[in-house]
């Protein structure tokens, strides 16, 4: 296998060392490192990160294929800098059987560009009425740890409780996808001041917030772990942050886009436009008070980490009335830009802190042994390189992704990646899927 | 005055007032017995309706045919554009056959914008979901103006399900930008959340609000939405909220009796109030003609510097 040495990167904590890549690990750390056997790359002003690893992301395959595939979807994450993802499991058949988990998982082997491991779904068909095979996903090829309707709420408080305890048998998670269904039927966007000047229905932060509060009780109650998709308001912030305190094992992500974007692209965007659904989302855009309390979230770690809820969507699906429009937009490719500019940029984190919260952190919630590893000599070499310096607007007709639905088309972000190790082997270089 | 109008906030009060002075001036036309000006020869006006509402239809057809304007009245509505064939594609299509303006009912909120998006001509909104209606609030000015004179300090006050109701959002816009002062009077559930932000003041109680109105609009509640829980029962509502003739008889002299349309008689309207001597309901739709005239030709006509010029 080709060596690689990385010469002068930032190493997180600021130091700049050479990294020598060989035989899928990190051989080793220094300064001055000779291999003249190595390919070299000149890493001058990059930071180096531990590969990221997502927690939410939506491939499409099997079923829509149209939109996503392994195969693109994963070309995306690498571009993005990811190694790792959790391909959730509201497809087309819905990832409710060992079968489903092990054919995605199969498709993530054989044409992955990143290691991807499937979410199963809790419910059959995600219906919320009865629990899943989730003992033959976990003890499958596939080896499920993450469990989740995403794009329904497990609202039958029954349903819940027993999901949270049956998957204690195996080191599971069930991730909820928090939205109360009665308090959001028809709901648009969120419900505020915009929403009330738009005429579109009102997606309330209580609606997401009651449910978070119930599912804290339940875990707490039956002793699971619970883990929280996309918390989007700054009321679920403050009800992890109290779980966290009474020690329970409550878990909780982020969106780049909830960190960046608020309900007021949906009157007026960046671009000029209303009723844009290129903003239409789930959970909704929320208000600057949330985006701020969110940010504050991450920072002090009651959010364990950023989670992309990477959401490919046909043009077609967009390009309509609002109300008509699919919900979701795409995020691998430009999730370590956006959250360097909310997070970093804004001295909320430094790199440290990035790469816990989107590294370290959903490894660790996934129970991924290989990912979200310190880069240190005998780790498997899942390597990061980025450049928080360039900036450019952002061109999505370069997207790996076969989706086009990002809200940041045309918009300035910082920060490129460079390139990304899986296992010492290059996915991406000079920014170029390799 | 934008290129198109979407949204009452499109208009700032020297705009409004000239739609209504434009309208007073186009009014006197419907009386002669030839109706038509040449104005518009030559131009496109598309109805574009994916909703049903045959009576703003027929006024904006009116209007737009009392301006010498061609005509093309495209009813979305049962036909291969409500599936399968998107807006954008009906846009790409009415670009193509050349309209210069589109007239433009949805029962989405914020399709007149996507229109707008996609095609080059004027867009006027028709009525779009909950969010707006404001040839339908200009048209009820011009209406208080007539009855009223100048709006500037008069107490309008507007009753009923003001959450679902896109001709309030673009009524207390546009009579806040001519200086009345509005009160919206509804039972809390038919209320917008934010509506503290508004630029109105809030009642839970007509009875209050009556004495001191110069003129009321009762909005229509539609009944299903008391299977939604908005309020308990039809007749709670009527009682509460509905303008009996005794609630009438509590009004200034002078103060006038609106509606949009259509309306549901015993419920938020009395028969007889409806059909009193202060009932402006049946004047509204023969308004509605002049006012989307001015609205046409100022839009269209090219002849006011201070119409038809991008934002
Ligand atoms: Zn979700």
């Amino acid at each position: 296998m080709s060596q690689y040495l990385i010469r002068n990167a930032a190493i997180l904590g600021g130091d700049v060392r050479d990294i020598l890549i060989r035989d899928g690990e990190i051989a080793e750390i220094g300064i001055g490192i000779e291999a003249p056997a190595a390919e070299v790359i000149d890493a001058s002003g990059l930071v180096a990160l531990p590969g990221l690893v997502d927690l939410h992301t939506h491939l499409r395959e099997p079923g829509r294929e149209d939109n996503e595939t392994v195969q693109s979807g994963t070309r995306a994450a690498a571009r993005g800098g990811y190694t790792a993802v959790h391909a959730m499991a509201n497809t087309t058949p819905v990832a409710d059987t060992a079968g489903v988990v092990e054919q995605v998982w199969h498709l993530g082997r054989e044409f992955g560009h990143c290691d991807v491991h499937p979410v199963g779904a809790v419910t059959e068909g995600l219906a919320g009425k009865k629990l899943a095979e989730l003992g033959a996903m976990a003890e499958s090829a596939a080896n499920v740890r993450v469990f989740s309707d995403d794009g329904h709420c497990v609202d039958d408080a029954v349903i819940m409780r027993r999901a949270l305890e049956y998957v204690k048998a195996f080191d599971g998670v069930v991730a909820q996808h928090a939205q109360e269904p009665r308090l959001t039927e028809g709901a648009q966007m969120n419900e505020g001041e915009v929403s009330d000047r738009l005429g579109l229905r009102g997606w309330p932060a209580v609606a997401e917030e009651s449910i978070i509060a119930r599912d804290c009780l339940l875990a707490a109650h039956v002793g699971s772990r619970l883990h929280v998709c996309h918390v989007s308001t700054a009321g679920s912030v403050e009800i992890v942050r109290w779980a966290k305190s009474k020690g329970w094992n409550v878990t909780a992500e982020v969106t780049p886009h909830h960190l960046f974007l608020t309900d007021a692209c949906c009157e007026h965007s960046p671009l000029g436009r209303s009723y844009d659904p290129i903003y239409k989302v789930n959970p909704p855009l929320r208000t600057q008070a949330d985006v701020d309390a969110l940010r504050a979230g991450l920072a002090d770690g009651t959010i364990d980490c950023v989670a992309t809820d990477h959401a490919p969507h046909a043009v077609e699906d967009k390009e309509t009335e609002w109300a008509d429009a699919a919900m979701g937009m795409i995020g691998l490719e430009t999730a370590l830009s956006v959250v360097q500019a909310a997070m970093v940029d804004t001295g909320l984190l430094d790199w440290a802190g990035l790469a816990d919260r989107m590294s370290v952190k959903p490894a660790e919630i996934g129970r991924l042994g290989g990912h979200g590893r310190p880069l240190e000599s005998g780790s498997p070499a899942n390597i990061t390189l980025y450049d928080p310096a360039y900036r450019a607007q952002v061109d999505a007709t370069t997207f790996a992704s076969k989706s086009r639905n990002t809200p940041y088309a045309g918009l300035e972000l910082p920060g490129r990646v460079v390139a990304t190790f899986l296992r010492g082997r290059p996915t991406v270089l000079e920014g170029k899927l390799v | 005055m934008k290129r198109h109008l979407i949204s009452a906030k499109d208009l700032t009060r020297d705009d409004a007032l000239l739609v209504l002075d434009t309208a007073e001036e186009l009014a006197r036309v419907s009386g002669r017995s030839v109706k038509k000006l040449p104005t518009l020869r030559g131009l496109t006006v598309v109805n574009l309706f994916f909703e049903d509402s045959t009576r703003t239809r027929i006024s904006f057809e009116a209007a737009a045919k009392r301006l010498s304007a061609d005509v093309i009245n495209f009813s979305a509505k049962g036909s291969s554009v409500s599936k399968g064939e998107s807006l954008k594609d009906t846009a790409l299509t009415l670009e193509a056959m050349g309209a210069d303006a589109v007239v433009i009912r949805h029962g989405a909120s914020g399709a007149p914008y996507r229109l707008a998006d996609w095609i080059n001509g004027n867009v006027i909104n028709a009525g779009d979901g909950t969010h707006e209606h404001p040839t339908q609030a200009l048209l009820d000015a011009y209406t208080m103006r007539r009855h009223l004179g100048s709006l500037d300090g008069r107490k309008i006050t507007i009753v009923g399900d003001v959450l679902h109701s896109r001709v309030a959002r673009s009524n207390v816009l546009l009579l806040s930008t001519l200086g009345a002062e509005v009160t919206l009077v509804a039972p809390p559930t038919l209320l917008p959340v934010s509506v503290g932000t508004w630029p109105c003041k809030v009642s839970y109680d007509l009875d209050s609000v009556l004495a001191k109105s110069d003129a009321v609009m009762m909005l229509r509640v539609q009944r299903e939405r008391m299977n939604a829980a908005y309020f308990p029962t039809v007749r709670e509502y009527s009682r509460r909220y509905g303008l009996s003739a005794e609630r009438y008889s509590h009004l200034p002299e002078h103060a006038i009796v609106m509606h949009p349309g259509p309306m549901n008689r015993g419920v938020e309207i009395a028969a007889e109030v409806a059909d009193s001597a202060r009932s402006t309901i049946v004047e509204q739709v023969g308004n509605g003609v002049s006012v989307r005239m001015a609205v046409l030709y100022l839009l269209l006509g090219g002849a006011q510097p201070a119409i038809g010029a991008d934002k």
